[in-house]
Formats: C-alpha cells, structure tokens, sequence
C-alpha cells in the first residue's frame, strides 16, 4: 500500500476505487463474528469457496467475510446483495443450492426465514420483522465492510468524515459539532460527549493527552461492542482520529479485554492498515496533524470498565478506582488530561460527521439523541444485536423486534444494564428506553444488556445471580462494596434455602441502600440495584420465599421437591 | 485559598486539602479507620463519609479521599451519614468482633445489634499496613491481590519477601490485628496476621532487639508455654 500524502489524494484514491467498484455482481455476504462462528459460520465460508472456485463462479459472484449482522439466533446466516436475500441457519449441504440460486438470480424458497405468525416465507431482510423495526445506522455499516479490508471501509465512505474535518481545518466547530448533536456517552452513565471533549480540549497541557476507547465490556450476555470492534474496527480508529483533532490528544489507547481474541485481531489488522496509507500515526493525510493508537490488553476484571480503574490497569497497575475529582479530564493516565469513551460512542462519531450534528439529533427523543444498540437476550425468540433510536419503548424492543417469549410462559420482566441494572417489570413496558427514564424505574442504560425474563425465572435467584456476580468481580478496595456485596448474597441465599426471615428482607434493603450511598465507584453504587428493583417490583416473590417457603418459578432447589409439587 | 463551610461553619484552606482535613481544622470529629497522617489517603473503609451537595445531588463521600472544593457544603452528621456509619460498624462487627479498635467505634456509634452472620476475620483490608510499608519504611514488601472476596494482602507468591526487614511498622499500625495476638482461641494468637509474613517474635532468635510494638501481646508468652 503507498501512503496517502494528502487529502486530495485520499479523495482520489477514493473515486478510484468507488469507480473501479463492479456493479450488479451478486454478493454473498456470510457474517462470521465470533457469534457467527461459534454457531458454524466458518465451515459455511469454507463450503461456499469451495463451491465458488469448482463451479468457476469466482469472477461472477463476489464473497463477503463480515461481522456480526445483529440476528444471532440465525446464525450461521447468509445475506445475497443486492436482492437482500436472507437465508437463516445455513446448513452445509445446502449451500450448493444457494450458490446455484445466486448464479441463475433466483431463490430457494424452502430455506428461507418463516414468519411464525403467517407460516410464509419473507425473502429480503429488510422485510423481516427483526431487521425491518430497528434503524440500523451503526451495524448496518457492518454488512458492508469486510473487516480486515480497509478499502472496503473507504469506499462505503469510510474516513470521509476524518477529510472533511482535516479539510475545515477547525478543531473547535468539531468540538461544537460533538456538542450540537447532543451525544450522550453510550458506556451507561450518559455523560454528553461533547461537553467531555470541551474539557479536554481546554487543557493546556505539553505533555500530551489521552483518548481512549473503552472496550471492556463485561456485563454478562452483553456484547454489542464486541460486534461493532470486530465488524468495523476503522469505524472507531476514525472516530477517535476525529476526536484527537478535535481535542488536540496525542495518544490513543483502545482498552479490550483479552477474552475477545478475534476483536483485538481485527482491529490490529485495521489499526496496521491505517498507518500503513497514512491514515494514522505522523502527519496524517499530509496536513501535519500526528495521531497513533495502541491497543492495550485487560485481564478480564469487571472493573476495569469504570473508567479511573482502567486507566491505572493500562498504566500497569491493579485495576482499582479511585475518588474523582480529579476527573480523568484533569488528571487521567500518568496525570496527563485523559478523555475515555464507549465503543459505541466512537462508532457514532463519523455518523455525526457524515450526516451532521442537525439530522442526527433528529433521530431519538430530545435530550437522547441518536441510536442505542442492545443485546437482546434471554427467553427471547429473537436473540440478538437490536439498534434502535432512543425513546423506544422496551415492549416494542421484546415484542415486535424480539419477537416475544420463547415458548408458552409469560415474558415477567426484562434485566438491563447488566449485574449492575435492575429488573424491569412486564407491567411497566411502556417505558421510552432513554437514560433518565430507565434510571427512574431504579435500573440503568448500562452499556446495553438487556435479558429478557419468563415465568420461568425466580426474581430472588436473580438478584442472587448479579450478587454472586459482583461479589467476586468487585475490586475489593471499598468495604462497605466488597462485604456488602457478601452479605446481600448472603441474606439473598437464606432467602432461597428457606431460611429467610421478614426481619432479613428489611436488613437487605437497609443494607442495599447504604452500599450504593458509601461506594466510591460506580459499581458499588450500582450494585443494589438488582436487589431493590426486585424488592420494588417483585416483593411478593420474597415473601412467597420467607412466609409459603414457595419458589414459584420452581427454581430453588431447596424449597421445593420437586418442580411437580411445589405448584 | 478554598472556602467551603462544615457543618454550617465555614473554613478557608489551602488547594488539595481533603475535607477530611478541613473538618479537623475546625475541631469536628469523624470516625476513620484507614486514615493515618503520613500516609496518603486510600478510601477503603468508608466510615468517614461526609454528605455533600443539595437536594437530588446530595451524595455520600468518603472525607478522607474527597478534595476540598470551592463553595462546598458539608454535612458531617446528617441522618444519612449517621445510617450509612452505623450500617458499616454492623458489618465491621459481623467480621471482625475481636477488634478492640471496632469495638470503641460501635460503642461509640451506638451500634446495640449486629444482624449478620458472624464471622471471625482478621483482616479489613484497610491497607494501612500496605500502605506503611511502601511509603513509610520505603519496602513495599506487601500488597494487594486477588479481587471481590478473594482480596488478600501478602507477599507475591506467599514467599518470604526480601524487601521485608521485619521492622513490624504492618503489625503497629493494624487497626484490626491485635485481635489475633489476643484471640479468643489461645492456639490461633498469633501476630503479624495482617501481612501473613512470617511473625517476628515467633522468630525470638532474630527478634532479639526488636522493640514489639504490639503492646499487650501474648505471642510470646504462648511460644515460651
């Protein structure tokens, strides 16, 4: 690759390939995250060359390797373009049809997706319920782009928002740009990103500043920034080259855990890329503006996800929080000013730069601007990756998007935010799914977990869950965070053994609200969430636990026989 | 200069002093048991928490780690304070009844019940002995490991370390290890329990004219019996 040395070139270089792009070419397109390829989608890509090169179709039919679509549940899945044919679950002896169906500009209606509600077949994707409810703006981005191509990212308009900015040549309407579209941080605290960019930018500081990209995602069944970092690593090297123009930062950290092998790959495939056209590291496009990433590796604490423990675990040290103020704006890595974002927060940042701060604060409610990816999971139908723009309401996430419950019994509550969320109850799903309406409720965005609950779950064997969760993933520093923690599951166990008394039920309320009061971190603070939003939502569950000594989901081991008799 | 007001009283100090230390200038008492002067501030224990802010941003902060900030209104003894402090010397006193340090302090606090299941503990993890180590006695010998309930303060790898010079600054400044030396169970006393190194008046030989800062302690006694 010969560096790019100026952004005429870069723009010319991007003509060339949109022009030199074949039209009209089929194109199978196999999504093969780490999602993918648990459920087979390597043996799929496998068969389909296979097939490809012994029918000699290679030149008339192109292949596509990208990251996860969203639609785990059908996994391995398969997406023709430009039909939009989606064909779901993919077996390996039928493969062959397909290809034939794609050469002759057909379709093999028997393996298409079935409408539970009709029993027709739906052929495009765009027109299944799934993908038709949601506004795909950031993993739609991901269908078109081979990850490990960095061309493919430039000619679906990747790095445009990077020249156009070069171009302006002014860091501060950035800044305002950020500002104007209203970007809260998609990491959960909903921070607005543009005010925290300001901060930075207002730092004087010769030493250098920070940015760095959050990618330690640990809430359990979780993993929308693992899909964005594995499908479009460019997209976040982008949006950060944006921000440190924006902020003058001179070193860039993207912070992963090492349990994403397949991320880190492909974003130090993008990241060698980038510098090698000149997209990254000195003098960037010719224009003298210098910035380089480095990608550090966690060991897989939880807490190493709040942002003033990550930033001591990149410097070497134990991944313990610490009091803010000083904020990381302030005094971040290595005292130096350090601005840190959410995966998706970056992600969203060439979205704002390609259509502008005016129609991307259209999208979503006032104050909530943009979309919002979530993991659905759970007893769902439709599990997956769902990006909708705020203020959706939660049933229409579960139910029309979701597809409702797995089998016969009742969706009772949905869990977001991860072990740090609360339960939200069936009755309450009219909720607009927003920041401040879910705080209201007494759970958390979060970094957009969302678990879908039936009848079939204990609400005390939950909060029992997330306890368990955190009392070892706490970092242990805070007391009242590490033994409270204990002494919820605690209380939390007798409680589903049988032994639970009212008087512990008042104990464990007292108890929640005082490690949420005395943490320092935002995991404490959270971590009583799940304990107080069952206890609001689901009380007569305890005491059903405490008084009939009855689990009614049949799910405490010790206070039933057997499932068949505890009814 | 800083001026924030505690307690309704007002107090200017200088940058970079914590509220902590501003209450103390002002002669307002507030519990700690991780906070030694000398010894930089770690915010472990939580019992000196301070409500700051108003209305819906009223929050608890601990007063040992929180700088002094311009404009500050502190609460020292609020109602929330007073909860949060008594919830945490219950659950001092559900892990570590043996502690003369935290039997003072819930007296102290009118704490008359403890609702937990007991425990026996040795350790707070306060840090303090971690913490004199590394910045007092220029070892750092001893440290953290391990997270959530696993936390654990030792050498690396449980080895005897070579940095330790067995100068029992860990064992003075305990606020919770001289329960071990005087433990209910005479077979299980003894010292230098908070750092797991091996105790320095077990070893008489090399003990020979160290001063023992734990002060009643009966170790030795029970080695001799």
């Amino acid at each position: 690759m010969r560096k790019l040395t100026s952004i005429d070139e870069f723009v010319g270089f991007y003509d060339r390939l949109v022009t030199d792009r074949p039209v009209g070419v089929p194109t199978i397109v196999i999504p093969a995250g780490t999602c993918g390829q648990a459920s087979g989608a390597n043996d799929v890509i496998r068969v389909a060359k296979r097939e490809l090169l012994s029918k000699e179709l290679s030149d008339s039919i192109h292949l596509r390797i990208t990251g996860c679509h969203g639609f785990c549940e059908m996994e391995p899945s398969i997406l023709i373009e430009p039909r939009g044919t989606f064909y779901p679950k993919v077996k390996l002896k039928d493969m062959p049809r397909i290809i034939d169906a794609v050469s002759n500009d057909d379709v093999v209606e028997d393996l298409l997706w079935l409408d539970p509600e009709t029993g027709k077949p739906v052929e495009r994707q765009q027109d299944i319920p799934f993908f038709r409810q949601q506004v795909r703006t950031i993993i739609s981005r991901s269908e078109k782009v081979d990850p490990i191509r960095i061309f493919n990212y430039i000619e679906n308009g990747g790095y445009q928002g990077l020249a156009s900015v070069l171009n302006r040549g002014n860091p501060g309407w950035v800044v305002e740009e950020v500002k104007a579209s209203e970007l809260r941080g998609r990491g959960g605290a909903g921070f607005p990103t543009g005010l925290k960019w300001e901060m930075l930018a207002a730092q004087r500081n010769g030493n250098g500043k920070f940015l760095v990209c959050n990618a330690h995602e640990g809430d359990p069944g979780a993993y929308m920034d693992r899909s964005v970092l594995e499908g479009n690593p460019h997209s976040i090297i982008e949006g950060m080259l944006i921000g440190s123009y924006a902020t003058g930062a001179t070193g860039g950290v993207v912070y992963v855990g090492d349990e994403y092998p397949l991320a880190i790959k492909h974003l130090i495939i993008a990241l060698r890329q980038a510098r090698e056209l000149g997209l990254l590291g000195e003098n960037i496009l010719g224009t003298g503006f210098s910035f380089d990433i480095n990608v550090v590796k966690g060991a897989g604490a939880f807490v190493c996800g709040e942002e003033t423990a990550l930033m001591r675990s990149v410097e070497g040290k134990m991944g313990e929080p610490r009091q803010r103020p000083p904020f990381p704006t302030e005094k971040g890595i290595e005292g130096k000013p350090t601005v840190i974002n959410n995966v998706e927060t970056w992600a969203n940042i060439p979205v704002i730069m390609e259509i502008g701060a005016k129609k991307y604060k259209q999208i979503g409610t006032k104050g909530n601007s943009g979309t919002k990816i979530f993991s659905l999971v759970g007893k769902i139908k439709n599990t997956g990756l769902v990006e909708v723009p705020m203020g959706t309401t939660i049933s229409e996430i579960v139910y029309e998007i979701g597809g409702g419950s797995i089998d016969k019994a009742a969706i009772k509550a949905v869990q977001t935010g991860g072990p740090s969320g609360g339960c939200i109850p069936a009755s309450m799903f009219d909720l607009p799914i927003d920041y401040d309406s879910l705080t209201q409720a007494g759970s958390i965005m979060g970094s957009g977990g969302m678990v879908v609950m039936d009848e079939g779950t204990c609400m005390v064997d939950i909060a029992k869950y997330y306890m368990n969760f955190l009392k070892s993933e706490s970092c242990g520093k805070c007391y009242t965070c590490r033994k409270g923690t204990q002494r919820m599951y605690e209380i939390l166990e007798d409680i589903t053994e049988g032994c639970g008394t009212l008087e512990h039920l008042d104990l464990l309320e007292e108890l929640a609200h005082v490690v949420a009061d005395t943490t320092m971190c935002g995991l404490g603070q959270t971590a009583s969430n799940s304990v107080l939003s069952t206890l609001r939502y689901f009380h007569e569950e305890y005491t059903e636990h405490i008084i009939d000594k009855r689990c009614r989901a049949g799910l405490c081991k010790d206070l039933v026989g057997a499932p068949c008799q505890s009814r | 200069m800083i001026k924030l007001t505690i307690n309704g009283l007002g107090v200017s100090v200088e940058e970079g002093t914590t509220i902590l230390e501003a209450a103390k200038f002002l002669g307002i008492p507030i519990p700690t048991l991780c906070h030694k002067e000398g010894l930089s501030p770690y915010g472990a224990c939580r019992l000196c928490v301070v409500e700051i802010g108003e209305g819906e941003r009223a929050r608890l902060v601990s007063s040992c780690t929180y700088p002094a900030e311009e404009g500050l209104k502190v609460r020292t003894a609020s109602s929330r304070v007073l909860r949060a402090r008594k919830m945490i010397l219950e659950l001092y006193l559900a892990s570590c009844p043996q502690s003369k340090t935290i039997q003072d302090l819930a007296a102290a606090h009118n704490v008359r019940q403890q609702r937990f299941r007991q425990e026996f503990e040795d350790c707070i993890m306060c840090g303090l002995c971690v913490r004199m180590c590394k910045e007092q006695m220029m070892a750092g010998a001893i440290g953290f490991r391990g997270r959530g309930q696993d936390r654990s303060i030792g050498t690396p790898f449980d080895v005897k370390s070579e940095e330790c010079r067995l100068c029992g600054g860990c064992m003075f400044i305990c606020p919770a290890c001289q329960l071990r030396c005087t433990y209910t169970e005479p077979e299980k006393a003894i010292c230098g329990a908070c750092a797991n190194l091996s105790p320095p008046c077990i070893e008489k030989e090399q003990f020979d004219d160290m001063m023992c800062y734990m002060d009643p302690c009966v170790a030795c006694e029970i080695k001799e019996d």
